[in-house]
């Protein structure tokens, strides 16, 4: 059945000629038909547009042309990466009914290697948030129990691909959004090296942590996607202008399940403290899989890992509110009392009001208190003194240890509304995470078993632009389940909400 | 309330000591915007050199443009500053609507050049203004208020943002206080600019134009009482020509004076200057400081400018205006009120590129400054649009050198010139000018001038030679006055000897 096939087989099949790109592309739209009623992972499909692209790839092919390893391989968009034609809302009220006119550069680089694009998938508005709870159009459900969250804030992205609606989809990784949902959704999450993959046409989050990355069910397939979005942009100044690691290469390397001589390090300041027991020991399992693959485990210090989180939210929602500060109602998007009776500054406000939710409003006005006159120093200078000590703790582990590894997150998917009352128990989930964001490092989310019947992730940290050592050890590990998580199927359609 | 009145400016300056200080920012003619493509050209439809980048689109990212920094660099050597080996963009955070992405990319405590000097001729005497910064940054678009009366935002129905002048690289270059110029503040303020503009016209950076707002000035001015700390600055905007330059300080020292006399305290505000009453009326008060929030722009890399390519820039600086100045007054004999009158005129170069064609420093002047100064300012042109080159200027000279033409003659040459004819020497010849040499046909002329005056020719035989001018008129009308006086005048002389 071809939704069930990863996209390294799909591509292999059409390009054999025993599939369609047209076939592959109807089959997912038949299942989002099917299931995401249920799981609501896309905010908008574009059936259209993606049979249009799927046809030229079965042209292209019939005419002879050559085509790229993915071609016809459809994906899902996380809808803060901007689409031309298609509607881009970063799931927020305040950008609802936009069309951008324009292409990202990673979205111009799907269309360029023949990849159907399905449609926009559901987030935390702005990205902000680790349950997609936060969007304004609805949650997201996990395939592995509707009743709690896929994570966030690429929840969509990743129940998309979780459910078999999207063998592959795009996400965004600014503290954990693309592999937390990874974890807790039983997919692969890649967050690449900051500057591995362009931010041009991705609305900013925050500028300095932003990456987009790739969402799959292997790592293979994920190591796939990534090459395709990857590289240097010169739209994007922060782009590294290096040749974009061998990560497919590195995938196939690790799916043969030897790591003699890799060193892997164990952070001591992640023990662990305020995890769930169950994620604790799928975690345990897997280290012990990658001892039997040979590889060496060894414990690092991190001491200044604990403080990632609080300068996290100090850095991130500073350059939030600047960067949203756009969404004023003057150009684009949502305009609220504009009724002649009110001045600018008023239709402005008001605007603001409607359009942001209670997430965004929160780190606007965090971010703006931690940049005002006075306090700068102290707060947004010193996060930033911070995250120079987290670059250094890296940088002296990675010269011991070829990687770092860890829970994905703390704890498994959650109810609805079981931290939503609590910002900072919501912001736990990302514990783990935020470190790589910190330093822009590379890292990737693997799954490594159940807790208590829903999915654990393993995250396996890597120097920066080192992504192929991540995507080694990810296969390695992947190698080792039997059945692979990647093939076990949420049936989503008989569970009842 | 105390009664105000204004003292003369020759009281003011008595009682008060003033400081000024300037901050000037110049439009760079780059052929593209500071961040994007579009290009930066003056006058096009509204909102038709746009794109997602300078509209701040959501997604879109800034890429600096290197030519701006290369002029920014040129314009910090040329005002003797230093230039930073590693510096930043930052943001400046507020809302207005013509600033796309309600944030200006500019930059804060690390401007890329600092600490510099020009001096400046006023009265005869130099005056050295100390440069305390030239940064980079984006102009911002341009509102326009309609419905009102006045054209400004109070009483306007409608606003109308356009966004061609969005993105377009300006340069910000700030003075430091200036003091200790007494009564002359508002004349250094005036030759601060104007010297400053002739500096960034030699360096071909920008077109400097005042009335097209590539070259906009804002004032600050304060007055204190001898000994005493400075006072409250004002800051006056709208100051659109150099006249204005002048008349807006003049102004505020009047004003302040009459406040600060009747015990009143100056109010640190924005101030707008009127062209037409010469007078300035309070803005947006600067008591409650907008805080601007900068912090370092993430989505740009710091610049650091090469060593090397700095030392080159400054070799390849040329010879800054008032080296130039100088250097030709010296070389073309002027006392300093001829050259200011040749600067004045705007006949410098031309002045320069006639000598450079072979006339003497003299001539060249004698036609620029006189005959053809004259014409310009009755057809309204300026001096090099007169349609005559400096080239055609030294060949008509060299004619008036040779003796074939003089200077009545040499004046229906440049009629002919002007109504393009062609090259002096062809049109003297196609009109037939030229002085008459051939003696047979001159002396006929004033035999028969003699003959035809015989009191006047009695006269001047009895030795009254000033009679002579009589008859040396008449030759010269008979010969339609291709005659040489003098030689009329020996002929004359010789035949009533």
């Amino acid at each position: 059945m071809i939704i069930h096939k990863t996209a390294a087989e799909l591509a292999e099949a059409i390009a054999a000629g025993e599939l369609t790109a047209e076939a592959v592309t109807r089959a997912f739209l038949d299942r989002i038909e099917a299931v995401d009623g249920r799981v609501h992972a896309f905010l908008h499909v574009d059936a259209e547009g993606a049979l249009a692209t799927a046809r030229q790839v079965d042209a292209d092919r019939a005419a002879g042309r050559a085509l790229g390893p993915l071609a016809g391989v459809p994906v899902a968009v996380k809808d803060i990466v901007v689409t031309k034609g298609l509607p881009t809302t970063a799931a927020s009220k305040i950008l609802e009914g936009w069309i951008p006119p324009y292409d990202a550069t990673i979205v111009a680089r799907l269309k360029a290697a023949g990849m159907p694009i399905l449609g926009k998938t559901n987030l935390d508005e702005f990205a902000m948030g680790s349950s997609t709870e936060y969007s304004a159009f609805g949650v997201t459900r996990n395939p592995w129990d509707l009743n709690r969250i896929p994570g966030g804030s690429g929840g969509g992205s990743a129940a998309a691909v979780a459910a078999r609606m999207a063998p592959l989809a795009i996400g965004t990784d600014t503290g954990g959004s693309i592999r937390q949902p990874g974890a807790v959704t039983g997919t692969v999450g890649g967050k690449p090296t900051y500057g591995g993959t362009s931010r041009y046409g991705l609305i900013a989050f925050s500028s300095s942590l932003d990456t987009p990355g790739p969402v799959a069910r292997t790592m293979l397939d994920a190591a796939l996607l990534h090459e395709v979005i990857a590289g240097h942009d010169p739209r994007d100044s922060t782009s590294i202008p290096q040749p974009v690691p061998p990560v497919s290469a590195a995938a196939r390397q690790g799916a043969e399940g030897d790591l003699t001589g890799v060193r892997l390090g164990m952070v001591r300041e992640f023990g662990g403290d305020g995890a769930e027991p169950a994620v604790l020991a799928a975690y345990q399992a897997g280290v012990e899989a990658l001892v039997k693959l040979g590889a060496e485990i060894v414990e690092v210090s991190c001491p200044h890992f604990e403080y990632a989180l609080p300068a996290y939210y100090l850095i991130a929602p500073s350059e939030c509110s600047s960067n949203l500060a756009r969404f004023d109602s003057v150009r684009y998007g949502l305009r609220v009392g504009d009724d002649g009776s009110r001045s600018l500054e008023e239709v402005m406000s008001a605007t603001r009001e409607a359009g942001f939710g209670p997430e965004v409003k929160r780190r606007i006005i965090l971010g703006t208190y931690a940049l005002s006159s006075g306090y700068v120093d102290e707060y947004y200078g010193q996060a930033q003194k911070v995250r120079t000590l987290i670059t250094r703790d890296f940088e002296a582990a990675f010269a011991k240890v070829d990687a770092l590894i860890s829970p994905t997150t703390p704890f498994a998917a959650f109810e609805f509304g079981a931290r939503t009352s609590d910002p900072y128990q919501m912001y736990l989930a990302d514990l783990y995470t935020i470190p790589s964001n910190l330093s822009g490092g590379p890292a990737v989310s693997v799954p490594v078993g159940l807790a208590d019947g829903l999915p654990a992730g393993l995250q396996v940290m890597a120097p920066t632009m080192r992504d192929d050592v991540a995507y080694r050890v990810g296969a390695a590990l992947e190698s080792t389940q039997e059945p692979r998580l990647a093939d076990q199927v949420p049936d989503v359609a008989d569970k009842e909400l | 309330m105390t009664t105000v009145t204004s003292p003369s400016y020759a009281d003011a300056v008595a009682k008060y000591e003033a400081v000024i200080g300037l901050e000037t920012h110049v439009e760079l003619g780059t052929r593209t915007k500071m961040f994007c493509g579009c290009t930066t050209e003056f006058g096009a439809d509204p909102n038709t050199q746009v794109c997602p980048v300078c509209l701040g689109l959501p997604g879109a990212l800034p890429v600096a443009n290197e030519a701006a920094i290369e002029a920014t660099i040129r314009i910090g050597l040329a005002l003797n500053c230093r230039i930073a080996e590693w510096c930043r963009f930052a943001r400046k955070n507020y809302f207005y609507p013509d600033m796309p992405k309600n944030f200006q990319t500019s930059q804060y405590d690390e401007p890329l050049c600092e600490d510099g000097w020009l001096d400046v001729d006023v009265d005869g005497e130099t005056v050295r203004i100390e440069i305390e910064r030239v940064h980079l940054e984006e102009d911002t678009g341009k509102s326009m208020h309609v419905g009102g009366a006045t054209g400004r935002i109070q009483g306007a129905t409608e606003s109308l943002v356009d966004y061609n002048r969005a993105g377009i690289p300006l340069v910000e270059i700030v003075t430091k206080p200036v003091n200790g110029t007494g009564a002359l503040a508002p004349e250094v303020a005036r030759a601060y600019v104007t010297e400053l503009r002739e500096v960034i016209r030699s360096l071909g950076v920008s077109d400097v134009r005042m009335e097209q707002g590539s070259l906009r000035c804002d004032v600050n001015t304060s007055l204190n009482l001898p000994g005493q700390e400075w006072g409250t600055r004002t800051e006056t905007k709208n100051v659109n020509s150099l006249r204005s330059v002048e008349r807006a300080v003049r102004s505020e020292i009047i004003r302040q004076s009459g406040l600060l006399d009747a015990g009143e305290r100056i109010v640190q505000e924005t101030r707008h200057f009127h062209e037409d009453t010469g007078q300035t009326t309070p803005g947006r008060s600067k008591e409650t400081a907008t805080d601007y929030r900068y912090f370092p722009e993430p989505d740009l890399t710091p610049m650091s400018p090469d060593p090397e390519w700095v030392s080159r820039l400054r070799e390849a600086l040329p010879e800054l205006p008032r080296d130039r100045r100088r250097r030709l007054q010296e070389a073309w004999g002027l006392s300093s009120l001829d050259m200011a009158a040749v600067l004045n005129a705007g006949a410098v170069d031309l002045i320069e590129a006639t000598v450079a064609a072979g006339a003497k420093p003299e001539g060249a002047r004698k036609w620029w400054m006189g005959e053809l100064s004259r014409r310009a300012n009755e057809a309204e042109m300026e001096l090099g649009a007169l349609g005559i080159s400096p080239a055609q200027v030294a060949e008509l000279q060299g004619l008036v050198d040779a003796g074939t033409l003089n200077d009545k003659l040499a004046r229906q040459v440049i009629d002919g010139v002007l109504a393009g004819e062609g090259d002096p020497k062809a049109v003297a010849d196609a009109r037939g000018l030229a002085i008459v040499s051939d003696t047979g046909a001159l002396t006929a002329a004033v035999d028969a001038a003699i003959a035809a005056n015989p009191d006047v020719a009695d006269k001047v035989r009895s030795g009254v030679h000033a009679a002579a001018g009589v008859l040396i008129g008449a030759v010269m009308k008979e010969t339609r006055g291709q005659a040489d006086a003098k030689t009329v005048r020996e002929l004359i002389l010789s035949r009533l000897s």
